[in-house]
């Protein structure tokens, strides 16, 4: 394994992972003493409103893949109204190929709870909820014993710290629907409903959960605010690019040396993570990778040099997303690939939207067809003509999602496609798999 | 079944942790801990939520069926999941999940005859530079090759309990329900089990080694008022307007690359600008003050003449019945009060006007 250069090296950011080097980090008693809770003290001095502003100073864009700039977000919160306010922060990690937010609630999980704390003094919330992953048990332990202590500790509860701001605190664990990492699914699902998207407008910033004004924030987020606390907007600024300001844990996965969590400046070139992980794995050549889960349209070799941040990904055809960079090389077949992804996606359809429920549905079955060595030419055109009808065509962002790999793939790697069809590529699945698959 | 007092006085704390008027939202943890007394969620748990809840069962059981963690039939002990979304696919998760099924003799969501494990193959897991992963009971397994895969099952089965790589040591499933529905692990030292793994430290260990830290960190910066960041943005501007140049002449507009072949069947629709559809859909999804959102492709508005008045419909309507063929008894279309009672009785009768007995049909080879 080669030593990447200086100069790759000097773009690790490490800002919210640094404290999951401390094994005891999750404890109370090890959090204070490295800088925890500090942020909480000087925000409570603060003007609410001057702590919006901070935020919006720092150009913070949400974390959870569509990139909202947060202050924005927090400020369309109405004052003075009257009703009771809500911060949801959205746990419910599920995006393939993102695994940032379950390391940072289990080794660093006050750093979400002092967050959540500031963010909801700043909108004026009295209630905040946790939306976690039903599956992330280790994590939802963590976090539980990291919000009893704060409660034990004053930090939570009536009178935080003396400051006359009560707050509430629940941990509340999903059960398992990739759809409630939707904003509005989860706030039907945390009010106890199927996990459905709801039309918007209204948005939920003025008729969120209960109907009430809510902010619903991403893991990353909200633990990036007791920093920006502390460290001032214009210190958060140095990190990234000018409109992708801060850090960001790009979650690396598949065929490189060394998978794993690498926390850069926003705008690192996939070049560049790769270097950091070693390389790629001996014997495998970069064929095709997701910038951000599998949402996000494919990119490939050509791509090594596009800036990760909002604007460069989205410039290359792409979307920035959660950064979970999948990497798979000229071993892998991206129309199997593809065909794992639509399986998932149609698992997960929630079903409210025919054009998501029915369309994925069927993709996955010509999918099969093609995989099975019995696709046409015609299959191609009926999978562009199914991705037309469901791209913009329901209420929340799946059934978009699970069109990104389809025409993706097709744009560059039509002929792995003809190869199945015209009896170049040995099928991959056999009948047998045809009939019995789920 | 009746729920154990333990259990009653549980779901009265979790509705306690609601609004007092939002009781609905304790639903989610109802539903997991009537899992914990049964391991499924039986019409008796379902009726237990509806009961503490004053929903009915239709409501409860609307939830129940909608989550993947809710499991609708008894379950073992142990709840073996194999992740083989993509990444882990890819790197060997259909292997172990095809291993284990065929060792254990059963398929998805199916338990073993000893009621020891229920086997099922997850999505991603969100652990994807562990890969290939599986979790028993959802406490994670990291890296995992069909043998050590195999190795883990049947050191359940024989009465053990393996270490998972990272979480607590485990527990059995219906002691899990408990902690999901919100419920602290009282276990004497489980929370403190599992340290990180070192795909997760991998940045931190490179920062550290090379002694790589952001610079400028200081925890006293001050927080600026509104007003004062409200007076410099002010100022920041009038300076730039005062440095701005003459404007530039218009830039002449670039002619649109012709687009590639994709083969959609909508050519008429002009994609309003060159962003890729998917972006161009989810900047749709986020609108802010700022931006300006075009118009989704394909959104077609009625600019070359007055929408369609609603008769127009009918009219069409009514056309499209008359040239209908008529059906083949020469009568009109449709059912007649008549023809639906006769076709019951050919049903009845097993002698359907389209012939065959219902026993032919598996050997029409329809179904292989």
């Amino acid at each position: 394994m080669t030593t990447p250069r200086p100069e790759t090296l000097a773009k690790l950011t490490p800002v919210l992972t640094k404290r999951w080097l401390s094994p005891d980090a999750w404890r109370l008693g090890t959090y204070e003493k490295l800088d925890g809770y500090a942020a909480l003290r000087k925000a409570l001095k603060a003007h609410p409103d001057d702590l919006i502003q901070l935020i919006k100073d720092s150009g913070l864009r949400g974390r959870g893949g569509a990139g909202f700039p947060t202050g924005l977000k927090w400020g369309f919160i109405p004052q003075g109204d009257g009703k009771p306010h809500y911060l949801v922060v959205n746990a419910d990690e599920g995006e393939p190929g993102t695994c940032k937010d379950l390391p940072l609630m289990t080794h660093d999980p006050h750093s979400l709870v002092e967050g959540v704390i500031i963010a909801s003094y700043a909108i004026r919330a009295n209630r905040a909820y946790i939306y976690i992953r039903g599956e992330a048990v280790h994590a939802a332990r963590r976090l539980r014993s990291a919000v009893d202590e704060a409660y034990a500790k004053g930090y939570l509860g009536r009178n935080v710290l003396g400051s006359g701001f009560d707050l509430d605190l629940v941990v509340h664990s999903g059960a398992g629907a990739y759809i409630c990492g939707e904003e509005t699914a989860l706030l039907d699902s945390l009010e106890g409903f199927r996990g459905q998207p709801r039309l918007r407008p209204p948005f939920p910033a003025t008729h969120g959960l209960y109907a009430s004004p809510t902010v619903v924030n991403n893991v990353g987020t909200i633990a990036s605010v007791p920093y920006i606390v502390l460290g001032g907007a214009d210190w958060w600024k140095t990190m990234g690019t000018e409109k992708s300001s801060g850090p960001m844990i790009y979650s690396l996965s598949g065929r490189i040396a060394n998978p794993g969590q690498y926390e850069c400046s926003m705008g690192i070139t996939l070049r560049e993570l790769i270097e950091l992980a070693g390389g790629m794995k001996p014997g495998h050549n970069l064929k095709f990778w997701t910038p951000g889960g599998s949402s996000t349209p494919l990119l490939t070799a050509e791509h090594l040099d596009v800036p990760l941040d909002f604007e460069g990904v989205a410039g290359a055809g792409s979307i920035l997303g959660t950064t979970a960079t999948q990497i798979f090389s000229d071993q892998d077949c991206p129309v199997y690939a593809t065909y794992r992804w639509l399986e998932f996606y149609h698992h997960e359809s929630c079903g409210k939207c025919t054009p998501c429920r029915e369309g994925n549905y069927w993709m996955v079955r010509v999918y099969r067809r093609i995989l099975a060595g019995q696709g046409t030419h015609e299959d191609l055109d009926t999978l562009l003509d199914t991705c037309d009808n469901i791209l913009g065509r329901s209420f929340c962002g799946l059934g978009d999602g699970a069109t990104s790999s389809v025409t993706s793939s097709l744009k560059y790697f039509k002929q792995d496609y003809l190869d199945y069809i015209e009896g170049r590529t040995a099928p991959k699945l056999s009948d047998k798999s045809l009939v019995g698959a789920h | 079944m009746s729920f154990s007092e333990t259990t009653r006085a549980r779901a009265r704390e979790i509705i306690a942790r609601y609004p007092a008027d939002r009781s609905r939202s304790a639903l989610l943890p109802l539903l997991h801990l009537v899992q914990s007394e049964e391991g499924y969620v039986s019409p008796a748990g379902v009726e237990f939520c509806a009961e503490v809840l004053g929903l009915n069962k239709a409501q409860v059981g609307a939830v129940a069926t909608f989550y993947t963690m809710y499991k609708r039939k008894p379950t073992g002990e142990y709840l073996v999941s194999v992740c083989t979304n993509t990444m882990c696919d890819v790197l060997g998760g259909q292997k172990v999940y095809d291993t284990l099924a065929e060792h254990l003799g059963v398929g998805h969501e199916e338990t073993t005859a000893d009621g020891k494990i229920t086997l099922e193959h997850a999505e991603c897991l969100a652990a994807c530079d562990y890969g290939p992963v599986m979790t028993v009971n959802y406490d994670f397994f990291d890296n995992v090759e069909p043998q050590a895969a195999l190795d883990v099952v049947e050191e359940l089965r024989a009465g053990g309990r393996p270490m998972p790589t990272r979480g607590a040591r485990l527990c059995t499933l219906k002691e899990m329900a408990v902690q999901l529905a919100g419920f602290a692990d009282e276990r004497d030292g489980a929370v403190a089990d599992g340290g990180p793994g070192e795909p997760s430290l991998r940045g931190l260990r490179l920062a550290e080694q090379h002694g790589v830290s952001v610079p400028g960190f200081d925890p006293k910066t001050p927080i600026r008022s509104k007003a004062e960041a409200d007076r410099a943005a002010a100022e920041e501007k009038a300076k730039a307007e005062a440095a701005k140049p003459a404007p530039e002449p218009a830039k002449a507009v670039e002619p649109a690359k012709p687009e590639a072949a994709t083969g959609s069947t909508a050519p008429d629709v002009k994609a309003p600008d060159a962003k890729s559809p998917q972006v161009r859909t989810a900047e749709t999804r986020q609108p802010d003050a700022g931006t300006a959102v075009p118009d989704a492709p394909g959104t077609k508005m009625p600019v070359d003449g007055p929408a369609p008045a609603p008769r127009d419909a009918r009219a069409a309507e009514a056309a499209g019945a008359a040239a209908n063929p008529p059906a083949g008894d020469g009568k009109p279309a449709g059912d007649a009060a008549g023809a639906q009672e006769r076709n019951l009785k050919e049903a009845e009768s097993g002698t359907g006007a389209d012939g065959g007995d219902p026993a032919d049909a598996s050997g029409t080879g329809v179904r292989k």
